[in-house]
């Protein structure tokens, strides 16, 4: 008997409707799924008690005819999400032991649609890295393995987590956050579908703040499908967020299938780098030819400041962020030392609760807003950033989609970079660009690289516009025929 | 532009982080690499361009809210993860002005 | 204008100059923070006005109250200033346990305010002009208590977040007597406009003084800062002792150094702030989860119609209207409370006439009792109707001080203690003129007398008064005795 687990979401949604199993034989499969799955270290709280009572509640709704758009359906969680009364950590000792009282308005917009919190996933401390490595709670291992050697992989980062676990089926999709591709840069890494959606089309409350102008929920899938239907039900207008869109949300399902025909497709010159790989060059050749046959017009195009792109981003995501961590002094919540004086109070809480990488992102930030420094790199920073905005809009005036690898590399080796800021900082270089200018953007697997390794492929499209990078993904999918992991190896 | 030792201390001060002696070099050293790359964006001309502070989309100016009373009131959810709290206080080193 | 000459201090050396700057902050009247929707009311229990966004808990977002932003326009227009309709939040970035977020969101370099400018009003008649540098919005912090326990503060959040205006002055004022105009006359406007109640006791009204020497015609000498100086007498003495300090050190040839300072008003004097010495970086940028703040002009304009009287503008109206001097309209308007207070009681009486009772005598009452005019035993119209009996000579002026006495004890109207008292003035002729023949008849060596000094003519007016218990109608006594006594010779 196949395993419930092997669902896809719109294919569990269909045979929860109808009533092939229940919401809680899907469940307890999920539940077993993400025990026997430690060794990937994908979870920090395991949630089965309520998900089964959930479950429960959810099978009257199915059985009574009142449910809802995700009744039933199993979710993970990454743990920079407030969730109520549940321990969220933002991966970080300063909040290894923080209970929120509320909950996010994005995971209570699903909570309110029927799903349930399978558990809260593992990723990089308060979302700052690329390889899920600065975790307090340690790796977070990737389900794929390199055809050529045995050795671990990360997931990707900051949501590792979140892409490790729904690349080993546990959960029928994970939420994650996306502040320079925090979700498209590991989807690429675990072959799955990662979609950053426009800055403002997900509410920001309660979800513990790295970059404010920057930061974005989305949600990692198995397919397109799942996507556009788990991202339909996490966006909302809230009131309580000034940031947040009052944009009408389309029901994004309906643009799966739809022709891309007379629509455009943009190509960055600039994205090409010097010494890419070769392969990364393929697959995004491959790319442009699905989408002509489908008959997309591909075209290039020119972002004339893609380039400068990183360094801006690595002012401006730090600076916010030296702000945004202020408020971990150890008085209200998290972590806290005893001390007899205030200001050895506070440098002992937050030097022990932060890890290396926190710190030093900290740093960075206190220095580019400090006196002396502001204008010439967090201001000019915001300069360029406006620069690179512009760069976007302008092409978007003749193209409607771009088109561009997801990520320089496939999955690299644990502790390969971790040693070298910078090195990791490069892995960013396709996806920093979408946040700095506040537009969607979604990583399809599209292929397997010389080690069987997945390489994703990006597309940005123009704001409030999933729509149109639905219906171009579901083209790039269909076409790539991406085929999962065959070999469980981490189930104990 | 380059970072140096007391610089990271008066930056490492003003964020309240202490580093003990030994890790004081490789975060000078980290600075320094990251400072020195994001120093090419001097060479982007950004004469009469405006800053961006948020991509978000403004034309509707901001938000506001109506002036009425609908939150607080909930003195056991603000102290229930306070490592240190007395009959609703929130306790810190003493402070002496 | 104020002749600055008399302004200069004395010193062992020679004249000083002193140059005073205020920063006022002010607490918004509003039912919920600038930021938050807690409630701001006063004197509620410890950390029950406090929502997650106030205690900076973890994915907290602000959202701006649409009431304090039309209050600070309001106060803008008070002041005479130019609104800016566009202007940013930005984050004040530092460490201190009643500041939750870690930084405060305030306003640095576009303020919702810019330049304006007030006229304040001294004691000796004379008016300034006092220049606006700016006003902008910003978080108040929460409040540390330090007495609670040895070696721990105890935080109370409840302040934390509500709104306030911070007003920053030129450094116009040279003296410690108009610093304190300064900060009546902001207050009395507030208090007008309705956007602050300018409680300093309760701490919605706090100042900030900066205070520096120089010998005039000179630059600008090095400033103390004596913060939250919380009420006007002691911004007086503040500034007395500080003058001195920075007079005294300069003298004998040190320097002042620039300090932050508080006023101990137990010891009249001030002292540095020891947690304020290390000089702070606040990294000030705008706030990424706020946008700019915009309105047009037609939003200003509306809410200019609905500006209520100001105190000048009301002066100028007492002035005109009611033809009080400039000197007794402008303590009228000093405080809007005296002022509604003095309106009602003139609605149907002598407006001149309640005016110097109002100035008079119930200030003087008020002052005893240590009351103020929203606590005033005798109602307004009461009042009116007090004078209205002195007009109509229905009493006399002497008794209705009695009256006056009884109405303040009993807080009854004056008519029915009038009639219940039988202090009726007496008008009648008749029954006068029969009194004061019988004086004159009793007292022929006074009558004699009279012929002589002229003048003792107020000895028979005091009798006749003593003989009717003050009743008699003044005029009307002077008139018969003069009529009797003097054209008799």
């Amino acid at each position: 008997m196949k395993k419930l687990t092997e669902l896809c979401l719109h294919e569990a949604r269909e045979g929860l409707i109808n009533k092939d199993f229940t919401s809680k034989e899907l469940t307890l499969d999920h539940i077993e799924a993400m025990e026997s799955s430690r060794s990937l270290n994908a979870f920090i709280t395991e949630t089965p008690e309520i998900a089964i009572k959930s479950a429960e509640e959810s099978d009257l709704r199915l059985s009574n005819g009142t449910n809802r758009e995700l009744e039933g359906i199993p979710i993970g969680v990454k743990d920079m999400f407030c969730t109520k009364d549940v321990l969220t950590t933002a991966s970080s000792k300063m909040l290894s032991n923080f209970i929120p009282p509320y909950e996010s308005t994005v995971t209570e917009n699903l909570w309110n649609e029927g799903a349930l919190l399978l558990g809260k996933l593992n990723n990089d401390e308060f979302a700052m890295g690329s390889s899920n490595e600065t975790s307090f709670y340690g790796p977070v291992i990737n389900p794929w393995k390199s055809e050529n050697e045995k050795i671990d992989l990360v997931p990707g980062g900051s949501s590792g987590g979140s892409s490790a676990s729904v690349a080993a089926k546990i959960g029928l999709g994970a939420l994650g956050t996306d502040t320079g591709g925090s979700i498209r840069q590991p989807a690429s890494f675990t072959g799955t579908v990662g979609l950053k959606p426009t800055y403002g089309r997900c509410s920001r409350w309660g979800i513990i703040a790295f970059a404010s102008s920057l930061d974005q929920a989305g949600p990692i899938t198995r397919n397109v499908r799942d996507n556009s239907i788990l991202l339909k039900n996490m966006c909302s207008h809230d009131p309580k967020d000034t940031t947040s869109s009052l944009k009408e949300v389309p029901n994004f399902e309906d643009s799966i299938g739809k022709s891309v025909k007379g629509l455009k497709v943009g190509i960055p010159k600039e994205f090409f780098q010097e010494g890419m790989p070769n392969e990364i060059v393929e697959i995004w050749n491959k790319g442009k030819e699905w989408l002509k046959k489908s008959g997309a017009e591909v075209t290039d195009i020119s972002l004339p400041n893609t380039k400068y792109a990183l360094p801006c981003y690595y002012i401006i995501a730090p600076a916010e962020a030296s702000s945004n961590l202020a408020r971990y002094d150890g008085v209200r919540f998290g972590h806290s030392v005893q001390s007899s004086d205030i200001n050895d109070f506070y440098k002992l809480t937050r030097s022990e609760g932060f890890g290396d990488e926190v710190k030093r992102r900290i740093m960075i930030g206190t220095y580019v807003l400090s006196s002396g420094y502001y204008d010439a790199y967090y201001l000019k920073a915001q300069k360029v950033r406006s620069l690179i905005t512009e760069d976007y809009k302008n092409v978007f005036k003749n193209v409607d989609v771009i088109l561009t690898p997801s990520t320089p590399s496939s999955a690299f080796g644990l502790n390969e970079k971790s040693d070298d800021p910078l090195s990791m900082y490069l892995n960013d270089i396709f996806t920093v660009p979408v946040n700095l200018a506040g537009l969607p953007a979604i990583s399809v697997p599209a292929a397997k690289d010389s080690n069987g390794l997945p390489l994703g492929l990006q597309l940005i499209g123009r704001p409030f516009e999933e729509e149109t990078i639905y219906s171009f993904a579901k083209i790039l999918e269909d076409s790539a025929d991406f085929k999962n992991i065959e070999n469980q190896w981490w189930i104990k | 532009m380059s970072v140096d030792k007391d610089n990271v201390i008066k930056i490492a001060n003003l964020s309240k982080i202490s580093f003990k002696d030994h890790e004081i070099e490789k975060i000078l050293e980290d600075l320094n690499q990251i400072i020195d790359w994001v120093d090419q964006l001097t060479e982007v001309n950004t004469d009469n361009v405006s800053p961006t502070f948020s991509s978000f989309d403004n034309d509707k100016g901001m938000k506001k809210r109506e002036d009425i009373v609908n939150d607080g009131d909930c003195r056991e959810d603000i102290t229930m993860n306070a490592p240190n709290s007395e009959e609703g206080f929130f306790l810190v080193p003493k402070v002496i002005d | 204008m104020v002749d600055q000459m008399k302004n200069l201090i004395k010193g062992s050396t020679g004249d000083w100059e002193l140059v005073i700057g205020i920063e006022v902050h002010a607490q918004i009247i509003s039912n919920s923070k600038l930021f938050s929707g807690s409630s701001t009311s006063f004197g509620s229990e410890h950390n029950t006005q406090v929502s997650f966004v106030d205690a900076g808990m973890p994915g907290m977002l602000p959202v701006i109250n649409s009431t304090c932003v039309e209050q600070a326009i309001k106060t803008g227009l008070g002041l005479n200033a130019k609104i800016n309709n566009f202007s940013i939040f930005d984050r004040k970035n530092y460490f201190y346990p009643d500041l939750p977020q870690g930084y405060q969101i305030s306003q640095f370099e576009q303020p919702i305010v810019g330049n304006g400018m007030i006229t304040i009003d001294l004691d000796d008649g004379e008016s300034k002009n006092i220049g606006i540098e700016r006003l902008h919005l910003e978080q108040d912090a929460g409040k540390s208590l330090h007495d609670q326990h040895p070696s721990y503060s105890f935080v109370d959040l409840n302040r934390s977040g509500v709104a306030l205006m911070e007003i920053v002055s030129m450094p116009d004022m040279r003296s410690p007597e108009e610093a304190q105009a300064y900060v009546k006359k902001l207050r009395n406007i507030m208090k007008y406009l309705q956007t602050c109640d300018g409680n300093m006791e309760e701490g919605s009204l706090r100042a900030d003084i900066n205070v520096s020497v120089r010998r005039p015609g000179d630059e600008l000498g090095v400033r103390c800062e004596i913060k939250n100086v919380n009420s006007i007498k002691f911004i007086g003495q503040a500034i007395v002792y500080e003058a001195k300090r920075q007079i005294d050190l300069i003298e004998n040839g040190n320097l002042v150094e620039q300090q932050t300072r508080l006023f101990d008003p137990k010891k009249g004097q001030t002292r540095s702030m020891r947690s304020k010495e290390e000089s702070h970086d606040y990294r000030y940028f705008p706030d990424p989860d706020l946008l700019p703040l915009t309105f047009t002009n037609e939003f200003v304009d509306e809410i200019r119609k609905t500006l209520p009287e100001l105190p000048d503008v009301r002066r100028n109206r007492f002035i005109d209207e009611y033809g009080l001097s400039p000197y007794d309209s402008n303590i009228l308007v000093s405080e809007k409370e005296t002022a509604d207070y003095f309106e009602e009681a003139a609605k149907n009486s002598n407006p001149k006439l309640v005016c110097n009772w109002v100035i008079g005598e119930l200030f003087s009452v008020l002052n005893k009792m240590n009351k103020t005019i929203e606590n005033c035993p005798i109602k307004a119209l009461d009042l009116g109707e007090l004078v209205n009996l002195i007009d109509d000579e229905t009493i006399t002026g002497r008794i209705a001080k009695d009256v006056f006495e009884i109405m303040i004890e009993t807080g009854n109207n004056p008519k029915s203690i009038v009639d219940e008292n039988n202090m009726k003035q007496v008008n009648d002729l008749s029954e006068i003129e029969r009194i004061i023949d019988k004086i004159i008849k009793n007292n022929p060596s006074q009558v004699e007398a009279l012929a002589e000094k002229p003048n003792l003519i107020g000895w028979f007016v005091g009798q006749t008064m003593k003989e009717t218990q003050g009743k008699a109608n003044p005029k009307t006594v002077n008139e018969i005795l003069n009529k009797k006594l003097l054209n008799e010779d």
